[in-house]
């Protein structure tokens, strides 16, 4: 499934609740599905900071694909990697830096996360994109060189 | 006294809905919500009389000085402080202590001088210290505490010394609402002639405050957590301090005569009043501590009380609440974690219930290390909540329970 696509089935699933306890609800039950992060990266190099829960992220690039892996203290903030994950895991450096996360705003995320919280969404987003970059950057000197 | 319907109508804010469900605001450490009255004398003055104080020769000026000269005498009378000359308006409690720990460290600080304060303390109560020893070369002790939440006070009498130049302490902690004891915290320092700030930003709006009988030195609070006004603040000083230390901010309205040699400062206590003050904010205050008047405090006191037993006893009901802070003497605040639940999310879950409560280390990250804890859920109740509000609030919590466990 490209990014959109992947988008596109979040933001039908949500859709399907109306209340907002429902989405939480929902929220939750993907946090606890999160796969879990190998312990050695709960360290503070992989900790992002600008969220009022913890949050770790570790990136794993094979050449071709960054697979990321996380994890965070809170729940519904486990549950909201899991969305970003679902969406940018396992992707190109340049598909994750050219990626529209149109489905923050339709889910209502974005609205309805406190602003601090929402914050703490963006810094993982951005987090992302600057593992991408990196990547990218490191895979386009080897080529120079 | 006006019954609880009637208070609340004084309210506007209390009758709004959040998600389309009725607003619960148990976040009164933080702010509190504003009486009408308040907000009317706001509008009132920059409809009917606004204009710069102190400066102007025409009416509105001389209304608007007047205003807020009588909103000077209002803190005066209510925190019953000797002179009018001792009341210094602010931006708040923060920029109180800062004021101080600038002109005391400048006036009277030496490298080896020691600072104490309590491991209880507000950020605000912390770090203009920390910046200030830096200057200075001071050291900063603290009063421990126990696992109730309260001071050891034999601790705090063995930090005193000939070193020691100042004790400012809270005097109710806003993290778990405790009260210090700052009555024997001030004698216990005057032994050594050493002066105490107190802040008071968590005491001042649940009991009665005096300043002859509390005799402290120094007491700060800010507007906006007594009904009033955000952005200002009271610094109370005993005349003999304030008159010995050099004003913190220089600028209009605090200064005598000014030439490119030499300045001298106005008298108390314009002295430290620097440019245009926040006088819309003290006309308001003013109308606040009226309205606090009007319902009482001792009424405010017992009325609080009987909150704060009637929640302690639902929330302690509940299974795998733990309440931090135990101490018997309280403020009507509760902090409290839910087994197996980070606070973000019961806090995230609460407000989608129409809940407002705060989350996290509430600007005292020591209490929290203390406790071996990133923050805590704080329920901070005041005279306008009601029991039928806390009964939600204690079904809501076994609903964020079932929600993640």
């Amino acid at each position: 499934m490209t990014i959109n696509e992947v988008q596109n089935k979040i933001i039908d699933e949500f859709s399907l609740f109306d209340d907002w306890m429902d989405k939480y609800s929902l929220l939750i039950d993907l946090g606890k599905e999160l796969q879990v992060i190998d312990p050695k990266f709960k360290v503070k190099d992989f900790l992002i900071e600008g969220c009022q829960s913890k949050v770790w992220l570790h990136p794993d690039f094979n050449g071709n694909i960054i697979t990321f892996t996380a994890d965070s203290d809170a729940i519904i903030t486990r549950g909201i990697v899991a969305l970003l994950i679902k969406v940018l895991s396992e992707r190109t450096p340049e598909e994750i830096i050219n990626a529209d996360l149109y489905f923050i705003e339709k889910i209502g995320l974005r609205q309805n996360l406190s602003p601090t919280r929402s914050n703490g969404l963006l810094s993982m987003v951005r987090q992302m994109k600057l593992y991408a970059m990196a990547f990218d950057a490191r895979n386009k000197n080897r080529v120079i060189s | 006294m006006k019954n609880i319907a009637e208070i609340r109508a004084d309210f506007p804010i209390l009758g709004r809905m959040v998600y389309d469900k009725n607003l619960l605001y148990f976040d009164n450490g933080a702010t509190t919500q504003k009486p009408k009255c308040v907000i009317d004398t706001v509008g009132e003055v920059y409809s009917t009389y606004n204009a710069n104080i102190h400066r102007g020769v025409h009416l509105l000026s001389d209304l608007s000085s007047e205003a807020y000269e009588n909103a000077r005498e209002k803190v005066r009378s209510f925190i019953n402080a000797g002179k009018r000359e001792e009341v210094v308006f602010t931006s708040g409690a923060t920029g109180s202590i800062n004021a101080i720990a600038f002109s005391f460290g400048e006036r009277y600080i030496k490298p080896g001088d020691e600072i104490i304060i309590s491991h209880l303390e507000h950020h605000a109560n912390i770090v203009p210290w920390q910046m200030m020893c830096e200057r200075k070369g001071a050291v900063l002790r603290v009063i421990p505490i126990n696992d109730t939440g309260e001071i050891i006070f034999d601790e705090y009498l063995k930090l005193i010394s000939s070193k020691t130049k100042l004790v400012s302490v809270a005097q109710v902690s806003n993290a778990l609402g405790t009260i210090l004891p700052v009555n024997e915290i001030i004698a216990a320092a005057h032994a050594y002639n050493v002066p105490v700030l107190i802040d008071g930003a968590q005491g001042i709006q649940h009991g009665v405050v005096d300043m002859k009988e509390m005799d402290c030195d120094f007491y700060v609070f800010s507007g906006h957590k007594i009904y009033g006004p955000t952005g200002i603040g009271i610094l109370y000083g005993k005349e003999k301090w304030l008159s010995e230390l050099p004003p913190y901010q220089g600028g209009g309205d605090m200064v005598e005569k000014v030439t490119f040699e030499k300045t001298t400062y106005n008298e108390l206590p314009f002295k430290f009043e620097a440019g245009t003050m926040n006088y819309t904010g003290a006309i308001g205050l003013a109308s606040a501590l009226d309205y606090v008047l009007t319902i009482g405090r001792e009424d405010i006191e017992i009325r609080e009380k009987e909150l704060l037993s009637y929640a302690t006893n639902l929330l302690t009901s509940i299974k795998g609440l733990t309440i931090y802070g135990n101490s018997v003497s309280k403020i009507s605040t509760i902090s409290f974690l839910l087994d197996g639940i980070h606070q973000y999310d019961a806090g995230m879950i609460l407000d989608k219930m129409g809940i407002a409560v705060r989350t996290g280390t509430h600007c005292a990250q020591p209490v929290m290390d203390y406790f071996g804890i990133d923050g805590t859920i704080r329920a901070s109740l005041c005279f306008y909540n009601t029991k039928e509000e806390i009964d939600i609030l204690a079904t809501a919590i076994e609903k964020v329970i079932t929600m993640f466990v």
